[in-house]
């Protein structure tokens, strides 16, 4: 409006022109652009145009453009997955290409599967298992040398390779009967074989006992005639305190009467035979792992700590 | 044709107050709900299955803070800046009423559903198609009322302020439409199906998600600091000629950057690239706003230093110009191949919404609560000092710790070992990051002091109520409106 320039007043403080507008008591002043404002501004449009040359940026009836330096992130994916690879290389290959006797003989490749399997383990196991492989009710602790399908190298390779009871041909599986729930034991039955069972690890269990006859009738199958597990079915070892599913009178009833069936998952197929092997190799050195190799070559070899089992 | 001589016409303040109360208690329902969430994170056991858990908490929170305190904070400045830059009463009160109960509902609505599960899974667009539905009908209607004001104005020329509201509710209204086309299931069902799928609706959501930031919480509370900074420093605005570039390079500029939000990912690089540079040019037009705020002080800086409900203005577009500085920053694709799916996108967004968004609606509210009641000013300005550095404090605790912790995970996230192997799983990440979530708890917690400080001093006010020492601009002793009395004399220094 030609009316607005009239009234133009000059701001005491600032010395600067209004524009002449106001609206309920407001005023503008009619200050220019910041020159710094401006440039920057400009800049940053400079730089953007320079990088819609450079760079895939413009969509067109036959596709984007491509920018001149051929940049995709598919292309910037590999690269940086190419020299992860290429850090692995320097062991992968021979790793692979060695059985566990000659990666437990050679210090490098050893301590090459024992990272790998540290970060297979942390991304897939420690769900269960727990991040210190320590387990949980249920879930088995790997630091002990108490194995309930075997803990050789080969044992444990196999248990991750095709799971417990993960219904792939080759997994470990058994089935312990529900003693209670399918009323193959009455109830006192029940109670003493448990009490004769929770006896055993406190060295205050004897064949006098009524629960001994029930045990060697009904348990000793798969538990063994001494109790100390049988690894075929995957039957703990009753005589330690080591207990999967609890250590207290209710617990060991609850697992008689009702049995338990713990689940793990095949791995060979998820996440490919040498990360198996790298994290059999992990587990085994966690604390309980047993020797498979001849005797001889374990003395003369630096790497492998005394993994013999302890007296229990 | 300027009416500073001529009668003041007879002004709708009934619906702006019902619109700051609202502010108000809607404000501390989502920042309780966002101190609670920060806690769900630190400590697990404090999710409530099935209502009470993180998942259905966080849309509340922030739907709560934005849509809801921020909402209602734009509703209320809105409907008193457009009146009193066009000098003319708002236009239909029956509709501007029905804005207040309908965008309420919708709230309720909103909140209703996101505990009992319904949500569309869109970020800050969870609301169902029924919900969304009635928000439409609402949005025209504030857009009516808004732009009939404008129509019957008796000011030849729009203010700036105006400017920035009208692009904000325009802008809503498309990029709500937008997002949320889909197909309900059934007629009497919560369920619906989002009609783009894949990729083009992840681009669609992103340009809203964006655009809510950019328009919802950025042209917006604009538009509010145009009014409200001159009004308290009572100075003229320091360029109009800024105020036009910022504002037209702002709007043009922040509807292509949403794409940002999906770097790496199966959007094409050429949007991407186009969402990062559009990101960065945004940078300039964004700290225009933050120059003609902070320079429209030039003159009168020293107002600043006893002024605290000026500081919580000035400090908001201290936040404001950082977080504009920070977002470009993160949106380069370098940047945001660390900082992605991490907390310092948190921290981000707190700095703008807590230190920005707050602070201004703060500001605004401290000057418009005695203005709308007829007091002088608010019951005490040391509260307003207390709220000010309480929640100032919150904020830099919140941000600092969302700064370690999310560059802390993102770095732990894409280290490897020298034989290639990931050094850290994600749960070490986790763990790492713990005690930064009890540090961002404490941060939330002081703001949300800080809030209930200002509801109180707000209650007093509207009652009446003069704190003990307040002085008005001579120096002399205020006067409580409901008794009439000076509370106990201090002489002014």
């Amino acid at each position: 409006m030609t009316d607005d320039h009239k009234k133009v007043e000059k701001d005491e403080i600032s010395g600067v022109d209004t524009t002449g507008h106001e609206w309920d008591g407001l005023k503008e002043l009619n200050n220019p652009l910041p020159r710094w404002w401006v440039w920057v501004f400009v800049a940053c449009c400079v730089w953007a145009a320079w990088y819609w040359v450079v760079y895939p940026a413009w969509p067109t009836l036959a596709g984007a453009t491509k920018g001149s330096s051929g940049y995709t992130q598919y292309d910037e994916l590999k690269e940086n997955q190419a020299e992860i690879i290429e850090r692995q290389k320097a062991y992968l290959d021979k790793f692979n290409e060695s059985s566990f006797e000659e990666v437990m003989k050679d210090p490098e490749l050893y301590s090459f599967a024992v990272a790998g399997g540290s970060a297979a383990f942390k991304d897939n196991c420690a769900t269960c298992h727990g991040t210190g492989a320590e387990g949980s009710k249920g879930f088995p602790n790997l630091n002990d040398d108490d194995w309930l399908w075997g803990g050789k190298v080969g044992d444990i390779y196999q248990t991750i390779s095709y799971g417990i009871r993960s219904g792939h041909d080759e997994a470990r599986t058994s089935q312990m009967p529900s003693f209670g729930k399918d009323a193959i034991l009455k109830k006192e039955e029940i109670d003493s074989v448990v009490d004769y069972v929770l006896g055993l690890s406190e060295g205050k269990s004897n064949d006098k006992m009524p629960g001994y006859a029930i045990f060697q009738s009904n348990c000793a199958a798969c538990h063994g005639e001494d109790a100390k597990g049988g690894r075929d079915f995957g039957a703990p070892n009753l005589t330690d305190s080591i207990w999967l599913y609890g250590a207290t009178k209710e617990d060991i009833t609850s697992s008689v009467y009702n049995a338990h069936a713990g689940v793990m998952p095949a791995w060979q197929s998820r996440l490919g035979d040498s990360t198996v092997r790298q994290l059999a190799i992990y587990v085994h050195q966690l604390g309980g792992g047993e020797k498979d190799v001849p005797k001889a070559v374990v003395e003369t070899d630096p790497v492998i700590v005394e993994t013999a089992p302890k007296a229990e | 044709m300027t009416t500073n001589t001529i009668e003041k016409p007879d002004y709708n303040f009934d619906i702006v107050k019902l619109f700051t109360l609202a502010t108000c208690f809607w404000g501390v329902v989502g920042m309780l709900g966002g101190v609670l969430i920060a806690l769900q994170l630190a400590f697990p056991a404090l999710n409530f299955e099935p209502y009470l858990n993180f998942g259905r908490l966080r849309p509340l929170h922030t739907s709560g803070v934005v849509f809801a305190f921020g909402g209602n904070a734009l509703f209320a400045t809105s409907y008193y800046i457009v009146q009193r830059t066009c000098q003319v009463r708002l236009w239909c009160d029956k509709l501007a009423s029905f804005t207040f109960w309908g965008y309420q509902s919708f709230i309720v609505m909103a909140a209703l559903g996101y505990v009992l599960g319904v949500t569309q899974g869109k970020e800050y667009a969870e609301p169902e198609w029924y919900a969304d539905l009635w928000l439409t009908v609402v949005w025209v209607s504030y857009l009516l009322v808004f732009l009939g004001t404008v129509i019957k104005r008796k000011e030849p020329h729009l203010y700036v302020a105006n400017w920035f509201f009208l692009a904000f509710i325009i802008t809503v209204a498309v990029l709500h439409l937008g997002n949320n086309l889909s197909i309900p299931v059934e007629l009497f069902g919560a369920k619906s199906y989002s009609v783009p799928a894949g990729v083009q609706s992840a681009m669609i959501q992103w340009w809203y998600g964006h655009n809510a930031v950019g328009f919802f919480l950025t042209a917006g509370f604009l538009g509010m600091m145009y009014y409200f900074v001159p009004k308290r420093a009572e100075r003229p605005v320091y360029s109009y000629r800024l105020s036009i570039v910022h504002f037209w390079s702002l709007i043009f500029i922040y509807i292509w950057a949403g794409p940002h939000h999906l770097h790496y990912t199966a959007l094409p690089g050429w949007a991407q690239t186009l969402g990062m540079t559009f990101s960065i040019m945004l940078w300039m037009p964004s700290w225009g706003g933050m120059i003609n705020g902070v320079m429209t002080l030039s003159g009168a800086w020293h107002k600043l230093r006893k002024d605290p409900v000026l500081q919580f203005l000035i400090v908001s577009l201290a936040f404001y110009g950082m977080s504009t500085f920070e977002g470009p920053l993160m949106s380069i694709r370098a940047v945001n191949s660390l900082s992605h799916y991490t907390d310092w996108t948190v921290g981000h967004v707190h700095s703008g919404a807590l230190g920005w968004v707050g602070f201004i609606t703060f500001g605004c509210l401290y000057y418009l609560v005695p203005k709308l009641w007829n007091r002088s000013e608010v019951y005490s300005l040391k509260l307003v000092s207390l709220h000010l550095w309480v929640a100032t404090f919150g904020i830099v605790l919140y941000i600092a710790a969302m700064w370690v912790s999310g560059i802390m995970q993102g770095l732990m996230w894409r280290s490897y070992n020298d034989m290639g192997f990931l050094n850290y799983s994600f749960v070490e990440t986790v763990v790492a990051m713990h005690p930064f979530y009890i540090i961002r708890s404490l941060g939330g917690l002081m703001y949300l002091s800080g809030t209930l400080i200002m509801c109180y001093n707000f209650y007093r006010t509207i009652k009446g109520d003069v704190a003990a020492g307040e002085v008005d601009k001579d120096g002399q002793p205020r006067i409580a409106v409901n008794t009439g009395r000076t509370p106990q004399f201090q002489p002014a220094e």
